[in-house]
């Protein structure tokens, strides 16, 4: 090799390191964020005692506080908010449209009419009034777990079908399923509560709010699970994704098995989707937005795309929650509203943009 | 050496049949032109080679291996594709060549796979747009990427559909004579969808006509007779030689004339 060829695949290097840059500083913003977020509150805590209490040489009351309360809680905002980011930007990937994420196909609704089916009908909640905050618990969250990832796949079921048996639908068109999806499910919902007595009603609609306080360690340590296994799967997978960029036939021709790569990415995408959202409740447009604010920075490269997403995903999700939390402390208001606030524009912005996906 | 076997495929069942048992082999250096008029079936051919579009029936050996048979990265280490229509992508040169190294990455590109790509770039001249997006070049540049790419897969065969089509004639001229170059430096099979006659006479050496879903003709210079373009096409034209080169003229409104002759509104 001669001296002249070395030289671009240094520039190239220093590309890539580009890249790597943004990952670092984004982590780093996610844990200076989750740091104020655990130490802001009616109890301001600084940064050296959350320090100590990590250690586990903090005093008996701030342990109490962070281990039980704050923590909890940021650390369901980091991992439901990098679950729900990762599977949007492969549901993107995969479907090749810029607007699928699990709440503008159906999937967060549909794991919502499943959540309410398994509160209502099998009894899977029950309600706990100590304090507005963790006002809901769910006592048997397996079954609202199981039934909210049944009726997820539903809508991930008939939007798979529909982009392979409709290839001229186009992205408007998926995204208009997705709404037909929201409402059927949305209108199960109604009918579910219309039927159900008061104590279960109250249980479904705070559900609905999105609460992050909702998961506790158990559940906190299913979600980290599922967050790494479906990481591994789409890290294995990020030449694939790269190639599909380039259209199906591209892809096929580079030796990708499209068919699978879809159809495993869906699956999984939206298992996890609903798995988060059956834990927390739901919570909009971060899926939607996190790759696309990264897609600024990464291109459409899932080698960084998708960890990039999945922080992108944390500090969004901490950021709003730690803002629902501080804006009329102590109120609590509704995660789920946050983040549509912060997603709306997003979305409309995205729309007057044209679907301009590639570029 | 690529050996095609009766390949027929139709999109169902009992729908008719797209391609119908095309059977023809291309040499190692060869370059091919696949000739046809519109809904030809001269697409499907090539996706039916590549698999994209599976074939009901018949199949493809490269080199003797079967490639309906193969895993599909070892496929696509042996035969790659450039579409008629590329996605503009959101990535830069480097990494779309890069990708090109798909069928042979197990975990990360290593540096064999950059330094692979880096000197097809290279030999492309391609190395000042490295690192600009895909979405900015120009449609000549663009093929030129396409192509690529696609030679970084180090195929056996290349399979290309209508490379020349969104480029001016300069352009034009330069991706065939690189597709030229590299089938023979690397002995490659080409097989080349092009509607320009002209561009085909110049730079393939085999030309294969499909009619009505079947090889009406494949054979060398001999088969691009006048009769042969006229029954494919529907158009009357005229061969002619220019300073050694066979021009192919058209006349769209003259009737049919095997003679040669010209048959207008003047006699």
């Amino acid at each position: 090799m001669t001296d002249k060829s070395t030289i671009p695949i240094e520039s190239y290097s220093a590309f890539i390191n580009r890249k790597r840059l943004v990952l670092a500083i984004s982590v780093a913003a996610t844990a200076v964020i989750g740091l104020f977020a655990v130490s802001a509150g009616s109890l301001e805590i600084p940064a050296s005692e959350i320090i100590k209490t990590l250690l586990g040489k903090g005093d008996p009351q701030t342990q109490t506080i962070i281990m039980n309360i704050r923590l909890p809680r940021v650390t369901a905002a980091i991992l439901v908010g990098a679950i729900l980011a990762v599977a949007g930007a492969v549901m993107q990937c995969v479907l090749q449209n810029p607007l699928a994420s699990a709440s503008t196909l159906g999937v967060s609704q549909g794991a919502a009419f499943g959540a309410a089916l398994g509160i209502i009908v099998f009894g899977g909640g029950v309600v706990n009034s100590d304090s507005a905050a963790t006002a809901v618990t769910i006592n048997n969250p397996y079954i609202v777990t199981l039934c909210a990832f049944l009726c997820a796949s539903i809508s991930t079921l008939v939007i798979i079908l529909l982009s392979q048996f409709k290839k001229d639908l186009g992205p408007a068109g998926l995204i208009l399923a997705g709404v037909a999806l929201g409402s059927l499910f949305g209108g199960g919902s109604t009918l579910l509560q219309y039927f159900a007595d008061e104590t279960k009603i109250s249980a479904v609609v705070f559900w609905t709010f999105g609460n992050l306080s909702a998961a506790d360690w158990p559940e906190l340590l299913l979600l980290t699970i599922v967050l790494f296994a479906a990481l591994i799967y789409f890290l294995l997978n990020r030449w694939n994704f790269n190639a599909m960029e380039s259209g199906a036939d591209t892809a096929k021709s580079l030796g990708v098995n499209t068919r699978a790569v879809m159809l495993i990415s869906m699956g999984i995408s939206s298992l996890v989707s609903a798995v988060a959202v059956s834990f927390v409740g739901i919570i909009s447009f971060v899926g939607l937005i996190a790759p696309h604010i990264m897609r600024r920075f990464v291109g459409n490269d899932y080698r960084f795309l998708i960890p990039c997403s999945a922080i992108a995903g944390a500090l969004l999700l901490i950021l709003a929650d730690t803002f629902a939390r501080l804006v009329i402390a102590p109120v609590i208001l509704p995660i789920g509203a946050i983040t549509s606030f912060l997603g709306a524009p997003m979305f409309l912005y995205l729309l007057f943009r044209g679907f301009k996906y590639h570029g | 050496m690529v050996e095609v076997r009766d390949i027929t495929f139709a999109y169902n069942q009992n729908g008719n049949n797209i391609i119908e048992d095309i059977s023809f082999d291309i040499e190692k250096n060869q370059c091919i032109a696949i000739l046809g008029n519109n809904g030809a079936g001269k697409s499907t051919l090539l996706k039916c080679m590549d698999r994209i579009c599976p074939a009901q029936k018949g199949t493809v050996f490269v080199d003797g291996q079967n490639v309906y048979t193969m895993r599909k990265n070892i496929m696509a280490q042996n035969i790659a594709y450039v579409p008629q229509n590329n996605e503009s992508i959101n990535m830069t040169v480097f990494d779309t060549i890069l990708l090109g190294r798909k069928p042979y990455i197990k975990w990360d590109a290593t540096y064999e796979d950059r330094h692979i790509a880096w000197s097809i770039m290279k030999k492309m001249q391609l190395e000042d747009f490295a690192l600009r997006n895909v979405w900015q070049l120009s449609g000549g540049e663009l093929q030129k990427v396409m192509l690529a790419r696609a030679l970084a897969q180090e195929p056996k065969l290349l399979l290309l559909d209508e490379p020349t089509s969104n480029l001016d004639p300069r352009n034009q001229h330069e991706v065939l004579r690189q597709v030229k170059e590299i089938a023979q430096e690397h002995d490659i099979c080409v097989a080349i969808i092009i509607h320009d006659l002209n561009l085909a006479i110049r730079y393939c050496e085999r030309f294969l006509l499909l009619k009505d879903a079947q090889v009406f003709a494949y054979g060398g210079l001999e088969v691009m007779t006048p009769e042969n373009i006229e029954e494919v096409y529907r158009i009357h034209v005229h061969i002619i030689e220019h300073m050694g080169i066979p021009v192919v003229v058209p006349f769209p409104d003259e009737k049919v004339n095997v003679s040669g002759e010209r048959q207008t509104d003047m006699t």
